[in-house]
């Protein structure tokens, strides 16, 4: 058997938030995370959390995982169980509204003000905008970005300023157009983001490469904004 | 009752996914006040699990490429109950709508040139199936979907939609002339329920394959807009035709895309043997999913399935190379490495039939108008009321969805709705006021659920209705277990509808929203088994054992199930296209 620890607040209900331990058989299989939650819910429907594609593609379900951020649909019980126990909590650092379930507006907030969108006033072709596959593969370990915010609450810059720094999510996808050829938004882009906090409160600390479930590089992305910020002319 | 808060839109549309959101974007571009209500946040749609592509003759691959090829290889992939004007209409629009996707930032993959990036797909063939296979289906790696899905969600950023974001709608709200003035809904963070009036309601809700125990969908596609319409008396259309995508992971019912095989991957039975060779000897792994389905559980069944059970296949990709599987499928080497524990690279991925997609949904014309039928047979629209998307069946995949259709679908109708909707309002729209009481009986499931003080556990039900589809309208199917399958759902009714919400609190109550969505499980599972009883026949992904023929003199047309009599009756095919003449049935080969 298997001790299943989870971080339980209805407001309705209770005073304050509180861990409550589970007795869980996976019958000798190694389960994701996210089965173990389903099943629960079978037994006790009160248990809440996101999840909808349940193989990693979504974000909906972001957690933290004995003490790690990830996907619990793509985190095997066998990655994550130490001593006997699996302990699983909200993603940290943004506000609580029930269980598993945090409030995510700062962080949808700090995307929204990167311009996510291509920014190209031309009038377009009447077919594609033509990218060579060179300049498209600089789009690669950018677009992929699931809005999971595993990598943000693991940042301790974004858990002091969330309202300021954009975070490592917001930066990834603001360098991802940055990067893109067809976008024309990049003066624009980079005069929104050249403040002390926006990207400048980074300190390479690496927490949001370390928990990326998909395995991308927002420091990486980071340092490239800084570079232009700092080359741009002001 | 008491009285709910009322808000107010010139359209609203149900549902997050690519096809809401592209209607969306259309209205708030033109600057209607239009609101979008998804039950998840609409990056979490399941649009965005789409991997290989979106199928489009943009003549990127081929520039002699046509259009009307695509038209030709759909209508074929259909069993010729694809409404052809419909279809017509699809692919003639499609490279507009496809263009229009890449100048609003979708990062497909490119070619040498520069140009969108295209691989071969099933069922694809040039110059009217006489050239050989066609490469059409455009592709962003293997995450077509999920830029796509993103994509569109910028867009509407851009355009200041508003989303009322991890909403759920419960019912459907109709004025005394029965026409379609919003939905109640309720709010999941706060538990409060609002009347969302709107002078157009666009269900695209999306697909229900959770009504079978193994499915490539998410765990959200419950059939929230088909339960919604069924309740309100509305139709549905070929709601029995379900697709079975060849290739779900074995045990996990992942989807691992038919982009694979385009790219060179190819079926494997326990003796290594490429049996797609046998069963469709020019197109092979490349025929249409259904026959590529039941072809793998011939296998299956005469014995010649792999591992420990014989209960599935194997789909072999290590002899492309790393590099090429690392450049054209880097999803597929994470999902298989993570749910099947093979690394496609060195080892093939254990495969099997795995429900994918439904073909049926609300009938509707190609503006997106809901439909119903009248007391004479004849078309009717249900004013106020649009669909597109899965959720829809306006017909473009009939008996059976090419891969790569599905995008292209939720594009172009979710565009057509909106380009209709914005003309409607143009015109103005005049639909008389919901009453107290309109209203109230959208509320009477919701009530029910709240008020429950006895009954059963809803995973568990829902559990026992996967079951019985599973076992009793699968990828082949027979009479006679058919009507048991059907007198076991006869049975579930009454226990679904007394389902018992033990928590009533307020806040983020996901188990209230899982009893909601059970009630729309059951009524797209019990259409469903209505009408593959009473098909009599073969076509497409409906295979019967005891009628194995395609029975074109009483079947080459429409089921429409009826939620009051709950019995079907028959819509006529469209067969007239605009620019040439009609492509008659032939007998489908591969």
């Amino acid at each position: 058997m298997l001790t299943v620890s989870i971080y339980r607040y209805n407001p309705e209900i209770d005073q304050e938030p509180y861990m409550q331990d589970f007795e869980f058989d996976a019958q000798g299989k190694d389960l994701m995370v996210l089965d173990v939650l389903e099943k629960l819910k079978v037994e006790d429907p009160t248990l809440v959390f996101r999840r909808s594609c349940r193989e990693g593609v979504c974000g909906s379900d972001g957690v933290n995982i004995s003490g790690k951020n990830g996907l619990a649909c793509i985190t095997p019980i066998s990655d994550a169980v130490r001593g006997n126990k699996l302990v699983i909590r909200p993603l940290p650092g943004l506000p609580v509204i029930r269980d598993l379930v945090i409030d995510m507006a700062q962080f949808y907030a700090q995307y929204e003000k990167i311009q996510p969108y291509m920014i190209n006033d031309s009038a377009p072709p009447k077919i594609e905008r033509l990218q060579s596959p060179e300049e498209r593969s600089k789009l690669d370990g950018l677009y992929e970005c699931i809005l999971c915010a595993c990598c943000s609450t693991a940042c301790p810059s974004f858990w002091w300023n969330p309202e300021k720094f954009i975070g490592p999510s917001g930066l990834l996808q603001a360098y991802r157009f940055l990067a893109d050829s067809r976008d024309t938004g990049t003066e624009e882009r980079l005069s929104n983001l050249d403040d002390p906090f926006s990207v400048f409160r980074c300190h390479g600390i690496m927490n949001c490469v370390q928990v990326c479930p998909k395995g991308l590089n927002p420091t990486k992305a980071i340092g490239h904004i800084r570079k232009m910020l700092i080359s741009s002319p002001a | 009752m008491a009285n709910l808060r009322t808000m107010s839109f010139d359209a609203v549309i149900v549902g997050g996914g690519g096809s809401g959101m592209r209607a969306a974007l259309q209205l708030a571009q033109s600057g209607y006040n239009t609101a979008v209500i998804t039950k998840v946040f609409p990056t979490r749609s399941h649009t965005v699990s789409a991997q290989g592509g979106i199928t489009c003759a943009i003549a990127s691959d081929d520039p002699d490429d046509q259009w009307q090829w695509h038209m030709y290889d759909t209508i074929k992939g259909s069993d010729y109950i694809g409404d052809q004007e419909a279809i017509e209409y699809m692919c003639q629009t499609g490279p507009e709508a496809v263009f229009e996707l890449e100048h609003m930032g979708l990062p497909f993959s490119r070619t040498k040139e520069g140009r969108i990036y295209q691989r071969p797909f099933g069922g694809q063939s040039k110059d009217y199936g006489a050239g050989g296979q066609a490469a059409r289906t455009c592709a962003a790696a293997d995450r077509t979907g999920h830029a796509l899905l993103h994509t569109l969600y910028q867009g509407n950023l851009k355009n200041k939609t508003v989303f009322l974001t991890e909403w759920f709608a419960v019912d459907i709200v109709q004025n005394e002339d029965k026409a379609v003035v919003g939905v109640v809904a309720i709010n999941i963070e706060t538990g409060e329920s609002v009347y969302v009036k709107s002078k157009a309601t666009v269900f695209a809700t999306g697909g229900a394959g959770r009504i079978y125990a193994s499915t490539t969908n998410a765990h959200i596609c419950t059939g929230d807009g088909i339960g919604m319409a069924l309740r309100a008396g509305f139709p549905v259309q070929d709601i029995e035709m379900w697709q079975f995508h060849p290739t779900g992971i074995h045990g996990a019912g992942t989807l691992v895309t038919e982009g694979c095989r385009g790219e060179g991957g190819y079926l494997i039975n326990k003796d290594g043997e490429r049996f797609m060779e046998r069963y469709a000897p020019n197109a092979k792994d490349l025929a249409g999913r259904d026959v590529v389905a039941r072809s793998m559980v011939l296998e299956i069944l005469e014995g010649r399935g792999c591992g420990p059970e014989g209960d599935h296949v194997y789909l072999k990709l290590d002899h492309l190379g790393e590099e090429a599987l690392n450049a054209k499928l880097p999803g597929i080497l994470e999902l298989s490495r993570t749910f099947a524990h093979a690394d496609p690279v060195k080892v093939p991925i254990p495969v099997v039939p795995t429900c994918h997609y439904m073909m049926g949904g609300i009938p509707t014309n190609v503006d997106g108008q809901a439909l119903t039928i009248d007391r004479e047979g004849n078309d009717e629209v249900i004013e106020g009321l649009y669909s597109c998307g899965e959720a829809a069946c306006v017909s473009v995949h009939g008996a059976n969805r090419l891969g790569g259709n599905s995008l292209l679908d939720l594009v172009v109708f979710g565009r057509a709705s909106g380009i209709f909707i914005e003309k409607k309002l143009k015109e103005g729209i005049d639909l008389k006021e919901a009453t107290q009481d309109d209203i109230d009986r959208a509320m009477v499931v919701l009530n029910k659920i709240n008020s429950s003080t006895e009954g059963e556990n809803s995973a568990k039900l829902r559990g026992e209705l996967q079951t019985i589809m599973q076992n009793y309208f699968g990828v082949f199917r027979r009479g006679d277990f058919m009507e048991q399958g059907v007198a076991k759902l006869d049975e579930l009714r009454p226990r679904i509808q007394n389902v018992f919400l033990a928590d009533k609190s307020l806040a983020f109550n996901t188990a209230r929203i899982e009893a909601l969505e059970l009630q729309n499980l059951f009524e797209t599972a019990y259409a469903t088994a209505i009408a593959a009883a009473g098909r009599t026949e073969s076509r497409g992904a409906h295979a019967r054992e005891d009628f194995q023929e395609r029975d074109d003199d009483n079947w080459l047309c429409h089921s429409i199930y009826f939620p009051g009599s709950k019995e079907i009756g028959k819509r006529s095919v469209n067969f007239s296209l605009k620019t040439r003449e009609p492509f008659e049935p032939k007998v489908r080969t591969y």
